[in-house]
């Protein structure tokens, strides 16, 4: 039975114009898929989902499943004769609805993977688009067998595949850049969605006005609710096509943030409209409520976010002795917000946005680097599979809604969409321009005004318009799915290729090293202290304020102990420090980590003062070790090559990151350097361990278990060759005449074991070589985030902002 | 706006200083009156203690490095058109200035905002920033609510990345260099000086 509809599908694959022969490895995984989609779809067909709206009778269901399974289903009627024991029984009905649901999220699940094993097609085709298609399919199958598919449930998707994704977006969203365009966003936001609604519902009500359409019976209501309902850029499209297209953070900032912020005017102008849409008419006072409710609802559910945000912040504060919970605060907490916000008809999506982003930099600083990836990890793969589950939907509900076809109505509707898009977006940067420094381009206008998509969130909208109070539902549905459909296929497929054609600004890939962060943060404070000379209260000196405050108060009571004193410079440096160490060992290759690592304490929770290092080897004086260090440092400082940053543990996972290539080069650079290194015994350079012992490289420099240092060293010649006689390392003469780069030993000594922030603190000498050093498993304890688990990861940038530097 | 004009003509030079900095008479007129405003005993002229009188300003942990830049070669008075023409610094960016070759850049060039700044960092004016004049301004950045050490760390991090010529000192190419993924016309610019 499975066979030929594995034919259907391949057909219909074909005639999808995929070039799946040319891939071996596609065509194997892609039958793969395909068959496992088809036992899941038979499986599905016949047991249909509650998921959805699904009206059909649960009497059809039954029948149809007892047709299907062997074996006893029904109605057994008690008799009390004896029946022989039933070893195994089926009993389908008790577990029918989570195993549904859990079914649709492995399809979904697998449907992303599938796709990715055809890298052709999905560098073509945003996922977005490949999703609707399966839903589309898969809904077409249903309703081949004969069942209702289900429909994309707006409580459903409101309550639960909606906040994951805003979560997610809300809570890795880059504050400084966002603060820093907040008036543009706000601006397009608003005002734009504003003009879009009341611009395609007055237009369409005038066509509708027209003769031989007969489209009379849409009135001037309900054109403008539904323009309201069509007009909003919609948060989860706009994710699903920007993130695969590597914009520049400006647009993606402008595009994404307005997207969010519009959910305030779209709920206003839905509800105001919905209510009077009845009545018929709209007074005055009715606007001006309307004004009054938008406000309301925007600022209200920022409100509301923001205490629970802080709550949050607050009760991470307590965490450290129950660190695996940590992660389920974010969580709770967030997602109450949303509902709280829910509950009084506030803006759920700005409550959670709000909580997300104050929430942010106090739990970051609270919670152990466990429950940081903890967090992420989960945040990232909910959202991922909420929004999968969201465009499978849509094609689902394509095929299962009822639907009226109205030629007019629905080119009309498109084409206002576009033009009421771009004429805002030119209208308003005419304005916006005047007061920006960095100046929208009219690159940057298209790229704004093609990137408005529609999604997921009209279609909910417009499924929960009452059918009796608006008997054109259906055509208002048509539509909706026609622009979505629209938007999503033919803006999100071209807009990669038009940026690479337009020649857009791409992403930064490169994280900001510690001098632009210095001197950024130099001349934040010197632009505040222009603006007080000029008496200008400017955006710097508003933020001073804050970052004032934020330092006196706030983080005197958020942050815990002494984290809250940390000045914003110090968490960065010592970010970077971590990152780089872990990155070392990582790439190292085959250097054993110490086993035993306490991985439940945040970094800088650890007193290092109550672990005293202890070195197997011999101590030697201070001074020595201040010379070694030197010469180290000085040779390092030659075969130092900054290492992309790249994680294994995310590295197949996360689609963002993509250094896979440069460490395989760099470790074959290391390779190469290690045989030269082989030859060169009597030299104090520093090699790269071999991968397979490092007790054997120890036993080479047969000293300072902190000459360690794993960079490759493309210039390997240059190492400067201090000659030292290894077999005496303590021997201090030999030691001390080597400075021949005639440093003056400035520098006080430093005691390591003075140091209050452990790991970082160490003189940057081979900052690397250091961390390689305690790695190794000398000071076990001063291993303060578990590295085995790679850190606050290394592609994103909002990772290194502070908040508010 | 007739006050703008009757004011104007009260500033000396007006005309070559909006030549030079390229503000708009409305600007210089509300420069002019700041000026006023600061200098409270009516000298005629700017002293440092005007400045540390403003009381937000004396909270800025470069506040001194900032006026020392006004008050160059160690003089103790600032008249208006040397006021103005460091302010002329911030002014953003003119994107659609024509490229003359033969006239200098303007004061608020993208070029001479970063050699403002750099100057603010180098005290002595050798034309590098030493690892000492690095330290002092991680100090004074970073007030007391670090050690030693990690300042000391963090002085040599930051030479280490960005001194290209082995100097242990950061020249002005150098400084450009690590700052050219930062918009600068952005980070340096005040939008009322347009």
């Amino acid at each position: 039975m499975p066979c030929p509809r594995r034919t259907t599908r391949g057909s219909e694959a074909a005639g999808l114009g995929l070039q799946l022969q040319q891939r071996r490895s596609g065509t194997v995984s892609v039958s793969v898929s395909v068959s496992v989609l088809v036992v899941s779809v038979a499986v599905l067909g016949c047991c249909l989902l509650p998921l959805g709206a699904a009206s059909s009778p649960s009497h059809n269901r039954d029948t149809s499943e007892n047709h299907q399974k062997s074996g006893h289903g029904g109605t057994q009627p008690t008799n009390h004769t004896k029946k022989p024991f039933p070893v195994l029984s089926f009993d389908y009905k008790h577990v029918k609805q989570p195993f549904e649901i859990f079914l649709w999220v492995l399809l979904a699940s697998l449907m992303k993977l599938g796709f990715h094993m055809m890298p052709r097609l999905s560098s073509i085709v945003p996922e977005s688009c490949l999703l609707i298609v399966v839903g589309l399919l898969v809904g077409g199958i249903i309703s081949l067998v004969g069942e209702k598919p289900p429909v994309l449930d707006s409580h459903v998707f409101f309550l639960y595949l909606l906040p994951p994704i805003i979560l997610d977006a809300g809570y890795f969203l880059p504050i400084r850049p966002f603060t820093e365009n907040i008036g543009t966003i706000l601006i397009f936001a608003v005002v734009g969605t504003l003009w879009n609604a009341f611009f395609i519902g007055g237009v369409l009500y005038g066509v509708c006005q027209i003769e031989g359409t007969n489209l009379h019976t849409v009135t001037l209501l309900p054109c403008l609710l539904f323009g309201s309902i069509i007009s909003a850029v919609d948060p989860v499209a706009v994710l699903a096509v920007f993130e695969e297209i590597h914009i520049n953070e400006l647009l993606h900032i402008l595009v994404f943030g307005e997207s969010l912020l519009n959910d305030a005017v779209t709920v206003v102008l839905y509800h105001l409209f919905e209510e009077y849409a009845g009545v018929g008419t709209v007074t005055v006072i009715d606007v001006f409520l309307g004004i009054v409710s938008f406000l309301v609802v925007s600022l209200g559910g920022v409100m509301v976010g923001a205490i629970y945000g802080v709550l949050a912040a607050f009760t991470s504060r307590f965490t450290a002795h129950a660190r695996v919970i940590e992660p389920l605060f974010v969580f709770v907490y967030s997602y109450m917000a949303y509902l709280s916000a829910e509950v009084f008809h506030l803006s759920g999506i700005m409550a959670l946005i709000a909580c997300g982003a104050i929430m942010r930099p106090y739990v970051e600083a609270n919670i152990s680097h466990k429950s940081h990836t903890t967090i992420k990890y989960f945040l990232k793969m909910s959202s991922s599979v909420s929004e999968t589950l969201i465009f499978i939907f849509l094609g689902v509900s394509t095929v299962a809604g009822s639907h009226r076809w109205n030629w007019t109505f629905v080119v009309v509707t498109i084409i206002l969409c576009m033009v009421a898009r771009v004429l805002g977006v030119i209208g308003l940067t005419h304005v916006i321009n005047k007061f920006r420094i960095v100046k929208l381009t009219t690159k940057d206008q298209f790229i704004i005004a093609y990137g408005g998509l529609r999604g997921a969130i009209a279609f909910s909208l417009g499924f929960l318009l009452d059918s009796n109070r608006f008997p054109m539902r259906d055509m208002f549905l048509t539509a909706i799915i026609t622009v979505i459909f629209f938007t999503v296929f033919v803006q999100g497929m071209t807009i990669r290729p038009l940026v690479d054609l337009l020649a857009v600004k791409k992403k930064q890939e490169t994280k900001r090293s510690i001098n632009e962060e210095i001197h950024t943060q130099f001349l934040d404070h010197l632009l505040t202290g222009i603006e007080d000379i000029c008496g200008h209260y400017g955006h710097h000196h508003w933020k001073d304020k804050l970052n004032r405050f934020n330092k006196k108060y706030v983080k005197k009571c958020l942050i815990v102990g002494e984290r809250s004193k940390e000045p914003q410079l110090i968490a960065f440096y010592h970010k970077m420090e971590m990152k780089q160490a872990i990155e070392l060992v990582e790439s190292g290759g085959g250097v054993k980590l110490p086993s035993a690592m306490p991985s439940t304490v945040s970094m800088q929770n650890i007193q290092p003062k109550k672990t005293p290092s202890e070195r197997a080897l011999p101590q030697i004086s201070k001074s020595r070790e201040e010379e070694i260090r030197k010469i180290l440092r000085t040779n390092l400082q030659k075969t130092r090559q900054r290492l992309q940053s790249y994680n294994r543990h995310t590295l197949m996972a996360d689609p963002y990151e993509d250094g896979w290539n440069e460490i395989l080069i760099k470790k074959k650079k290391m390779i190469e350097f290690e045989k030269r290194i082989s030859q060169m015994n009597n030299y104090l350079t520093v090699p790269a361990p071999p991968p397979d012992s490092p007790t054997i490289a120890r036993a080479r420099l047969a000293s300072d278990p902190q000459a360690w240092s794993i960079k490759p060293a493309a210039d390997a010649g240059t190492i400067p060759s201090i000659k030292v006689d290894l077999a005496s390392p303590q021997t201090p003469d030999s030691v001390s005449m080597v400075d021949e780069f005639g440093k003056p030993a400035s520098r006080v000594p430093r005691e390591p074991e003075d140091e209050e922030e452990g790991l970082m603190m160490r003189p940057p000498l081979g900052e690397k070589g250091e961390k390689e050093e305690q790695e190794e498993g000398k000071e076990q304890q001063r291993l303060l985030r578990c590295l085995s688990d790679p850190g606050p990861a290394v592609a994103e940038e909002e990772e290194d902002e502070p908040f508010l530097p | 706006m007739g006050s703008t004009s009757s004011t104007l003509a009260k500033i000396p030079n007006a005309e070559d200083l909006m030549q030079e900095t390229g503000f708009t008479p409305a600007h210089l007129v509300r420069l002019y009156d700041r000026f006023k405003v600061l200098d409270k005993d009516k000298k005629g002229f700017l002293t440092p203690q005007d400045f540390v009188a403003i009381k937000e300003l004396a909270m800025n942990p470069i506040c001194d490095r900032i006026i020392g830049a006004f008050f160059t070669s160690g003089g103790e008075t600032l008249d208006f058109p040397s006021f103005v023409r460091i302010l002329a610094h911030f002014r953003p960016i003119d994107k659609n200035r024509p490229k003359e070759p033969t006239s200098p850049d303007p004061i608020n060039s993208r070029s001479n905002k970063l050699k403002f700044a750099f100057q603010l960092y180098d005290q002595d004016k050798d034309g590098k920033i030493s690892r000492h004049e690095l330290l002092q301004v991680l100090r004074a950045m970073l007030e007391k609510q670090v050690t030693e050490e990690q300042l000391e760390s963090i002085a040599d991090r930051t030479i280490q990345e960005a001194d290209l010529d082995r100097d242990d000192a950061i020249s002005f190419e150098e400084f450009r260099k690590s700052l050219e993924k930062v918009n600068i016309d952005h980070k340096m610019s005040i939008r009322f000086l347009r």
